[in-house]
């Protein structure tokens, strides 16, 4: 029996312990935001937030997060009120496919909860383990500059790194 | 009224629209109904009709309204992240006049839309587009007919808003009511003409996607989040690689592991179902454990693009052109050549599948429906109307991956379980290991120069395999050779031009005097291959691009300004002269290790236009390029949307430099051996420009043009013009990766 | 007494005193000799000088590297050839000195993270080819950020009188001529240029190497560089073909991938012409002749049942976290990537490495396409990452249980060296 947290409801879950987060979340929670990508840890597409830093949950056990948070995507907002992360998303319409977006929605949470005035390059060096497949990488970093503004930070440096 | 006090009251009232019928057929928009892939499509029944209702001419299979007035729109095409879904919503709504909200769209679904073939070549909005916009034209026509005979007056009197057929004298008549009184199911007529372009609302302007905010909050929107009741998962049990085969599968071992339910075999096709996915990834590592062989031919060693190179091949001169000219008095030759690269779906390939009272449904993200419901029939030996496939979104797929295979795993696998339904998705190694990938290519161009600089002769020769293998046929899907019962798969065969496959823009838009175009068909496949975004284009245009550059170095010349002597299209000349204008081609800086490089194409040389720059800058020591910005223009025609149009041509360049600068598949004597992102990387954050801007030059009154793939070509070629320019060598087989730049400058 | 002490100030200041050597213009690139000038860039990469002289994202040897030590911070230096916040104004002599005996052009003394106490051993021919190699690179303008290291060791004369007390006299391992030209070559580069000693070897109070123990084990930036010596705690016998792939490609099919610091070196080997990684694993191969796997390579038992008995809770997060690549019957695994039980960590006297690669995950080290790892820092807590470590070297490694991991784990994310 485990005991946690996921977007501020209370689960006790029994079962494997093993039982990686992304298949209870998608399976048996109806959270549908994070994303099988590759089960290995590789693409970020099962990104949430565990006590509000990114985590792969396709590679996090249950066992693991016994009084912890988990933040999905589901719990930044919801369609008819985005939270600020998805607001800057939408306004930037960063997504094509839009598969790999709500891992990247939560990576970004994670970085700008962290330091809302982060440079170009920790910023992407944060984006990072995140794959697109789509190319859609120059919308993601708008999002993640416009909510950074939108959170009362910013990006402290320019876009192009210096010479 | 005249003319323009007809224009002045719609300046001033805004939703007033008059009706008009134009002399003679605008049907000039002429439709096919893929990018040349495929089989399967329906036959034309009204060629005089443009865009795909040349072959579906009645209304109602493309637009229907309800009493209420809400209007249900039909497309044959998917959506695949391109963002079609809201572009042909504003392509509706504006033609019928109604508000955006007022209309719905209906995708591919071989129960309920027309058989548009492949969503594929960039020909969407091309065809679904422009058959939609006449339809729903001739719909708002319609109406107004039956308005006007209600209400005894002329049909030119009447004007519509949001919905409403209006009468001068204020009388009305709802969408809804009018429609219940009326029949759909007539054939568009030629000569109803589209809304002027002065009074379109939603096309031409940015309208925030919609399937976007339901699919960043968690909303089930692909065919991976489907659930149903009773819902068994599955997983299909295989070799780890294409043309192994497991040896002695020991299937009772799996069936005894906690939470597989059921196994399912025929012939060599195995799967497992349980009621939860957790213990059915766990029960994979025993699969993994499994040993195996390679059934498929041998693979040949060494470098497979020299392989292609050296198979027997058909020969196909699509171009010969032997015009006067000055005589060539420098020639420049050259090879240039691409690996094999992956689709690499973020998702893998998933399908939902359901064997109900001898009915089997299948929902994929598969680009064609129609020609996978034909092979589902036969793999299933089902009559065709006990196939249905319905559309659902999947991660991008970018082409032919393993959407198609995936269907076919569920569907058997399904069958077996009549009444539930079945979740079948591959792993990650599955995709990687699986998935048809794009053609490794081969070009050899050699063109030469006059006196005074100028172009006079050009050949181009490119060897490839095919560049669609999409299924049409049970033997065509992976699952259809294990099932032992003799489907083989269609023969390869080559695309013939205007579209091509191999050959995709092998013919130059410059002028060129005497020049001689072959496509060098391969049959044989060393490696299963089939249609990856842009098909030829990508090398093709690499190649040109490359070898125009290589051209203007040896004729003295800018690349910008050697480009334009040598076009005449206005449309071509406009693209790279906005670009570089914009891109401020004539102030670049000049420092070292840094280059600055330009590609353009017009893809298929039908599509888009589109010119690609890149500014880059590379670490000597260790060949790393760091693009500074990457600009692009683009004229795709009439824009439906500006804003998804840059997201196209953006997401084209990212993609494209991930394949030319950072991907290739490799192969073992048994296998390829990309099994994961850490075996087939491909680019992050870290790498992409930090910069980018896409210039849209609009063309309202022109035909909508594919913009899908009209930046990859360009920005692979850019991206080696620009290395070129930084390093002072020039790379010509792809990728363009950091060891190699390394290995040139240090060998320099 | 204080003025004793003045005194003995004054006169140690004076003895700690090095002449500057004259500064020269940037010589022309174009006078050095192109043979030259390749030698030199394949010794800058057995030096590996390129991991401590260029910071992230940074061009290539222009410093700035934050190197910590026990006593703080120290910042690679810029050794590109720019006249101001280089090395443009440094005279072949001047850099010789420095290599030779940590002086920097101006006369002060060069902390020992330089590890000169090595690099004197390099060769009067080497020593001008990477002068070569490094006067003919762009000159970049970059001042690294300033050091933080505790008082007094701001005050560079110090260094004169830990040069007096930890730097060896001698070359550390005598050449002997009966092994043969390629250990000699092996010799040569390992013990001078390559320094694998300064990560390998324990280091004492002064953090001097202490050479009566050479390549017993050491640390390097938080993880432990395992012994090179009899006391190896490899489980298959590191032989002159196994290293040579190791250095050339970042993995050995028959240990493990190249993991933290060893990862850059492993980059910088594979792109070192072959003959000098050859020497260097050959004189590796030699310097572990007598580990226990070298005579006799054990059998590797997988206690799975009896680990997950003992643990159960690291077994649930293994079967959770780690299986996916690690299991047997994981694609990785049959791509040909090593077990875990083939690599050093799980058979070493300490958790380090293992820890550290569940916090760090691990980067492809030589090609992009390569042993990829996330890191765990984020997903899971100390207990937990202790859990995991404790049920994987009951389940693969060797040696008896490791102590308090849970403190190992904290000391990794902290940095520590022990």
């Amino acid at each position: 029996m485990i005991e946690l947290t996921i977007n501020g409801t209370r689960h006790r879950l029994d079962g494997d312990p093993a039982e990686p987060l992304l298949y209870i979340l998608r399976n048996e929670l109806g959270l549908h935001a994070a994303k099988f990508g590759c089960g290995l840890g590789q693409c970020g597409s099962c990104t949430v937030l565990v006590d509000g830093k990114a985590v792969q949950s396709c590679i996090t056990p249950l066992a693991a997060l016994a009084g912890r948070a988990v933040t999905t995507v589901e719990g930044l907002g919801t369609a008819a009120a985005p939270g600020v992360v998805q607001q800057a998303f939408i306004d930037e319409q960063a997504a094509q496919c839009g598969y790999c977006i709500p891992g990247m929605i939560a990576r970004a949470e994670a970085l700008l909860r962290a330091d809302s005035r982060p440079t170009e390059a920790s910023m992407r060096s944060a984006m990072r383990p995140s794959l697109c497949r789509c190319g859609t990488h120059m919308r993601i970093l708008r999002a993640v500059r416009r909510a950074a503004m939108a959170m009362g930070g910013g990006i402290v440096d320019p876009t192009e790194p210096a010479s | 009224m005249s003319g323009i006090a007809r224009r002045d009251l719609l300046r001033g009232g805004g939703l007033v629209v008059l009706f008009a019928l134009a002399g003679s057929s605008v049907g000039q928009e002429g439709g096919t109904t893929g990018g040349g892939e495929g089989a399967g499509a329906p036959p034309e029944v009204a060629p005089g009709l443009p865009g795909s209702l040349a072959e579906f001419p009645h209304l109602d299979a493309w637009i229907r309204i309800a009493p209420d007035g809400a209007a249900t729109v039909f497309t044959g095409k998917a959506e695949l992240g391109q963002g079609i879904g809201t572009a042909l919503l504003q392509i509706a709504a504006d033609e019928l006049d109604l508000s955006l909200e007022c209309v719905s769209l209906v995708t591919a679904d071989t129960g309920r839309t027309p058989n548009e073939g492949i969503t594929s070549g960039s020909q969407s909005l091309q065809n679904s587009g422009t058959a939609i916009a006449h339809a729903a034209a001739n719909v708002r026509y319609l109406l107004a007919e039956r308005a006007a005979w209600r209400f005894g007056v002329a049909v030119e009197t009447l004007s519509t808003a949001n919905g409403v057929v209006l009468a001068s004298d204020g009388r009305r008549a709802t969408y809804g009511e009018l429609a219940a009184s009326l029949s759909l199911h007539v054939e568009a007529r030629p000569q109803v003409v589209r809304k002027r372009i002065g009074v379109r609302h939603h096309i031409g302007r940015d309208r925030p996607r919609r399937d976007i905010p339901p699919k960043l909050t968690g909303a089930a929107a692909y065919a991976h989040d489907m659930t149903m009741p009773g819902m068994l998962h599955a997983r299909v049990i295989r070799g780890p690689a294409d043309g192994t085969l497991l040896t002695a599968p020991d299937f009772d071992a799996i069936a005894r592991l906690p939470g597989v339910e059921r196994l399912v075999r025929t012939g060599d096709f195995a799967a497992m179902l349980g009621p939860r996915e957790w213990p059915l990834v766990q029960a994979m590592l025993t699969v993994g454990r499994m040993p195996w062989k390679r059934s498929g031919a041998p693979l040949p060693g060494g470098d497979l693009r020299d392989a292609i190179r050296a198979l027997p091949a058909e020969p196909d001169v699509i171009l010969e052109r032997n015009a006067a000219a000055p005589v060539a008095v420098r020639h420049i030759t050259a090879r240039y050549d691409r690996p094999y690269l992956m689709h690499g779906a973020i998702g893998p390939s998933c399908a939902v599948a359901l064997w109900q009272d001898g009915m089997m449904t299948v929902w994929t993200h598969s680009q064609g429906v129609y020609p996978l419901r034909a092979a589902l029939a036969e793999l299933l030996d089902l009559p065709l109307e006990r196939v249905r496939c319905i559309h659902r979104e999947g991660a991008g797929c970018y082409g032919h991956n393993g959407a198609d295979d995936v269907a076919a795993d569920a569907a058997l696998a399904a069958r077996a379980v009549p009444g539930r339904a079945v979740k079948l998705m591959w792993t990650r190694e599955q995709e990687h290991g699986w998935e048809p990938l794009g053609p490794a290519m081969v070009a050899e161009l050699s063109a030469g120069l006059d006196a005074d600089g100028q172009i006079a002769e050009w050949t181009h020769a490119v060897w490839s395999n095919t560049h669609s293998t999409r299924p049409s046929r049970a033997g065509d899907l992976l699952a259809g050779l294990e099932v032992g019962r003799g489907f083989a798969p269609s023969p390869p065969r080559a695309i013939p031009q205007p579209n091509g496959g191999g050959d995709r823009n092998a013919i130059p838009l410059y002028t060129l005097p005497r020049v001689t175009i072959t496509s060098l068909f391969v049959p044989q496949m060393p490696v299963r291959v089939s249609a990856l975004r842009g098909l030829g284009a990508h090398m093709n245009v690499f190649a040109i691009e490359s070898m125009i550059d290589e051209l203007a170095a040896a004729a003295g010349s800018d690349p910008v300004a050697f480009r334009l002597r040598h076009l005449s299209d206005p449309r071509a000349i406009a693209v790279i002269r906005t670009l570089a204008d914009r891109f401020g081609w004539a102030r670049q800086p000049s420092e070292r290790w840094r280059g600055q490089g330009l590609g353009f194409a017009r893809y298929k040389n039908s599509g888009a236009y589109c010119a690609v720059a890149i500014d880059l800058r590379i670490e000597p020591e260790t060949g790393a390029t760091t693009v500074l910005r990457a600009e692009a223009a683009v004229d795709a025609g009439e824009t439906v949307s500006p804003n998804g149009l840059r997201n196209q041509i953006e997401g084209g360049i990212v993609q494209s430099l991930s394949w030319t600068a950072h991907e290739e598949v490799r192969f073992d004597a048994a296998r390829r051996t990309a099994f994961d992102w850490s075996s087939y990387p491909m680019i992050r954050f870290d790498a992409v420009p930090y910069r980018m801007a896409v210039h849209v030059i609009d063309r309202p009154s022109l035909p909508f043009l594919g913009a899908g793939e009209a930046s990859q070509g360009p920005a692979a070629a850019a991206f080696a013009n620009a290395v070129t320019r930084a390093i002072g060598q020039r790379l010509r087989s792809m990728p363009l990766s950091a060891e190699r730049i390394r290995r040139a400058i240090a060998a320099d | 007494m204080a003025l004793a002490v003045a005194a003995a100030l004054l006169v140690f200041t004076v003895w700690a005193r090095e002449p500057a050597i004259a500064a020269i213009e940037r010589p022309d690139p174009a006078r050095f000799d192109r043979r030259q000038v390749a030698s030199g860039a394949a010794l800058a990469r057995i030096g590996n000088c390129a991991s401590c002289h260029t910071v992230s994202g940074g061009r290539v040897y222009a410093g700035g590297t934050p190197i910590r030590t026990p006593f703080g911070t120290i910042h690679g230096s810029n050794i590109t050839p720019d006249p101001e916040t280089g090395i443009g104004t440094w005279s072949y002599e001047a850099f010789a000195r420095s290599m030779r005996e940590g002086v920097g052009r101006d006369g002060s003394h060069l902390y020992p993270a330089f590890p000169y106490d090595r690099l004197r051993h390099t060769g009067e021919a080497d020593l001008r080819a990477l002068y070569a190699f490094l006067m003919t690179r762009d000159a970049v303008r970059a001042e690294p950020p300033a050091n933080t290291l505790v008082p007094p060791l701001g005050w560079r004369p110090v260094l004169a009188g830990w040069k007096l007390l930890a730097l060896p006299r001698r070359a550390p391992q005598a050449p002997q001529p009966q092994l043969g030209k390629l250990w000699e070559r092996g010799r040569y580069l390992g013990e001078g240029l390559a320094h694998c000693g300064s990560c390998h070897s324990p280091r004492g109070i002064l953090q001097q190497e202490l050479r009566d123990r050479a390549y017993a084990g050491g640390w390097s930036d938080g993880w432990y560089a395992p012994p090179l010596d009899a006391t190896s705690p490899a489980v298959r016998a590191w032989t002159t073909q196994r290293l040579y792939a190791y250095f050339r490609t970042g993995l050995s099919t028959a240990h493990a991938a190249a993991a933290g610091p060893m990862g850059p070196v492993t980059h910088n080997l594979a792109r070192t012409p072959g003959g000098d990684v050859r020497a260097l694993a050959a004189y590796y191969a030699w310097t572990m002749r007598d580990a226990p796997a070298a005579r006799a390579e054990p059998a590797l038992p997988d206690r799975a049942a009896l680990a997950a008995r003992r643990h159960p809770a690291g077994a649930a997060l293994f079967r959770g976290a780690c299986a996916a690549c690690h299991e047997p019957g994981a694609a990785m695994m049959a791509a040909g990537r090593p077990d875990l039980r083939l690599g050093s960590p799980l058979h070493e006297d300490n958790p380090r490495d293992t820890v550290q690669i569940i916090l760090q995950g691990l980067e492809p080290p030589v090609e992009p396409n390569g042993p990829y790892m996330p890191g765990y820092a984020d997903t899971l807590t100390d207990a937990q990452i202790a859990a995991i470590t404790a049920y994987m070297r009951a389940r693969w490694g060797s040696g008896p249980d490791w102590g308090d991991i849970e403190q190992a784990v904290a000391d990794a994310r902290d940095g520590s060296s022990k």
